[in-house]
């Protein structure tokens, strides 16, 4: 069912959700002064305007993460403290991209229960996405269409001065009931239907891995990438984590374990014990980047590419490095590899 | 309502197992091997098969991979080198102490499906700590000396404050079936010849094999690189080697990313690897 609605009507609305669910929709974080998936009251917190700088994963993979304490001689796992669901207000990139973390959380190996217990509780709202940010290039890989959503939103419906009336799309007969009483109106959403960027993703086999692992292609990055991390820590798709010990105080022999968001393009993210690393440069690490999200994950699982193309990580990097200009970068390296530099023919 | 709820909620994942619950073990056993490398041997009364590892944690202080390198009626081993902030922990720990483990965990050496039986040999090289990984497959033939026609073992080590195993070495250098090369790579000790394993590969007899045998490499990744370069140089087809890999890891469940080479995780695919496969793994 189709409904319209003002403010007031659905932040009443909100307010009998937030008794089952807590809502996360994308909302400015004053002291971080950028916009990031928050709690939310109202919907006109509901930042609509500009792509939020982190993704949706934070919801329910957060970046620090207690899992397990430490007595004397057991160890206890950590509750969760809130028995509501969690309802998140998002776009269809992101919808897309936890289908991507499902796949290592949920399917590589035996099911990560700290994972699980929460993604388990998370439902969809679609904030519909008609018009393409700067950095997306969603269409391209086709992340820019969901259907995973139990009601869809329509918030950008503005006329002018006056805020028209929010369009509702109920997709989830569950959740008609909090719409009863509204007045009904045709609404389907719309998805972006092209960016202004075009990714051309590389055609990577594993026949040519090699040759494409040693191309000078690389090396750029050794003296641009600082290793600072924050495109995977902006990524919905990174999934990488370290796990830390926390001592609560020195002597004492109760602690907590904790996981944290890592990123493979840290100096010290295959670094063993011995101190001893896997890969060596800033140029290595980008092209295990390049790799994961645009071969591995694909040969892995044997679906989509793994990046959404969001744009968010060309956004975050401080040092200007794009990773839509990496990759279409890559592709023309390898059509030179494959055709012995001959120039594209038109 | 909300206890209910939270029951209800616990409930839903009683049948989930928490993979990255450790478990508290009592180490029943200290051995000093070296200096910087001591044995653990710790109570655990489950199955193990030889190369697989355990996420072995210390609370408070962190969670690193290390192989099993013994075992025994209600026990395991772990061999572990005194190195990073993790192992200077397990250093402390005396027995009668706890160690919390996890695991096992990883694809093991292809001992009864590969490298077992009457008509077979098997050839193993190890550099420094890698002779842990393989130190089980070793007792088990030392064992069992029908399930195997010889055994060649290359062990080196840097020098000979790194000699591990010494009860061990010397009743595999007495075994029969048998013939062992300790190795120091730039120094003299009665015992031991001198040189890098590699230089000691061309003194195997795979051509007397009648092409009945396995290669076995462990040990650091320049090490178990150029000693499969120096195997198939001495004529070794590529498909009669397997190495095992030693990489970071965080879960050892194919979640954190730390080993993740490629499409290839080491904790799920690994840490045993054929070696077609892992000369196809490009960091």
């Amino acid at each position: 069912m189709g409904y319209q609605i003002d403010y007031e009507a659905m932040d009443r609305i909100l307010e009998q959700l937030a008794k089952d669910y807590q809502i996360f929709a994308p909302k400015w974080d004053r002291q971080k002064k950028n916009v990031r998936y928050g709690i939310i009251r109202s919907i006109a917190e509901v930042v609509t305007g500009r792509q939020t700088d982190f993704s949706i994963k934070e919801a329910f993979y957060p970046i620090s993460q207690v899992m397990l304490y430490f007595r004397a001689d057991n160890v206890e796992e950590e509750e969760l403290k809130d028995p509501r669901k969690i309802l998140i207000l998002c776009r269809p990139c992101d919808i897309n991209s936890i289908r991507r973390l499902d796949k290592i959380f949920l399917e590589n190996g035996a099911p990560d229960y700290f994972y699980a217990r929460l993604r388990e509780k998370v439902v969809f709202a679609l904030l519909e996405c008609r018009k393409s940010f700067e950095d997306c290039f969603c269409v391209s890989m086709q992340s820019n269409i969901t259907g995973d959503y139990a009601f869809a939103l329509r918030l950008d419906n503005r006329d002018g001065i006056t805020a028209a009336p929010i369009l509702v799309q109920v997709a989830d007969a569950a959740f008609e009931e909090y719409f009863a009483g509204a007045e009904a109106a045709d609404f389907q959403p719309e998805f972006v239907t092209e960016n202004k960027k075009i990714m051309h993703a590389p055609e990577i086999s594993r026949a040519d891995l090699k040759e494409i692992s040693d191309l000078e292609y690389w090396k750029q990055f050794d003296d641009r990438c600082i290793g600072c991390g924050g495109c995977n820590t902006v990524c919905g798709t990174c999934s990488c984590f370290d796990t830390s010990d926390v001592l609560y105080a020195e002597g004492k022999s109760d602690g907590e374990r904790r996981r944290v968001w890592s990123s493979c393009m840290i100096p010290t993210f295959t670094e063993t014990a011995g101190g001893v690393r896997a890969r060596k440069t800033p140029g290595a690490n980008m092209r295990f980047k390049v790799f994961h999200k645009f071969y591995d994950f694909r040969a892995r699982f044997g679906e989509d590419n793994m990046c959404v193309g969001c744009g968010r990580c060309d956004m975050r990097c401080p040092k200007d490095i794009s990773f839509f200009d990496t990759v279409n970068g890559l592709t023309e390296e390898i059509r030179k590899m494959k055709t012995g530099g001959e120039p594209e023919s038109k | 309502m909300i206890r209910e709820e939270k029951m209800e909620e616990k409930k839903k994942f009683e049948n989930m197992v928490n993979i990255m619950q450790p478990e508290p073990h009592k180490i029943l056993h200290v051995v000093h091997e070296t200096q910087a490398e001591f044995t653990f041997r710790v109570a655990y009364e489950d199955e193990t098969r030889d190369g697989q590892f355990f996420m072995l944690s210390i609370p408070k202080v962190g969670e690193a991979p290390i192989s099993v390198s013994g075992r025994g009626d209600g026990y395991v081993e772990f061999t572990i080198r005194k190195v990073g902030r993790l192992t200077q922990g397990v250093f402390d720990l005396q027995e009668g102490s706890t160690l919390f483990l996890r695991g096992p965990y990883g694809h093991w050496w292809p001992i009864e499906e590969t490298f077992a039986g009457p008509e077979q040999n098997l050839v193993v090289i190890s550099g420094g700590t890698g002779l842990a990984p393989v130190r089980t497959t070793l007792n088990y033939f030392y064992d069992h000396p029908d399930q195997i026609k010889s055994l060649y073992l290359i062990a080196g080590f840097k020098d000979i404050s790194g000699v591990l195993f010494n009860e061990d070495r010397e009743k595999w250098a007495k075994a029969e079936k048998f013939r062992t090369i300790y190795t120091l790579d730039d120094s003299d000790a009665p015992g031991f010849e001198r040189g890098m394993v590699t230089a000691h590969i061309e003194k195997i007899p795979f051509d007397t094999f009648g092409g009945n045998y396995n290669v076995a490499i462990v040990g650091p990744p320049p090490m178990m690189h150029f000693s499969a370069l120096e195997c198939m140089k001495q004529g070794v087809p590529e498909d009669k080697i397997w190495v095992s890999f030693e990489r970071k890891m965080s879960c050892a469940v194919g979640k954190c990313g730390h080993c993740k080479i490629n499409e290839t995780y080491v904790c799920l695919e690994g840490p045993v690897l054929h070696y077609p496969k892992a000369k196809q793994l490009f960091d």
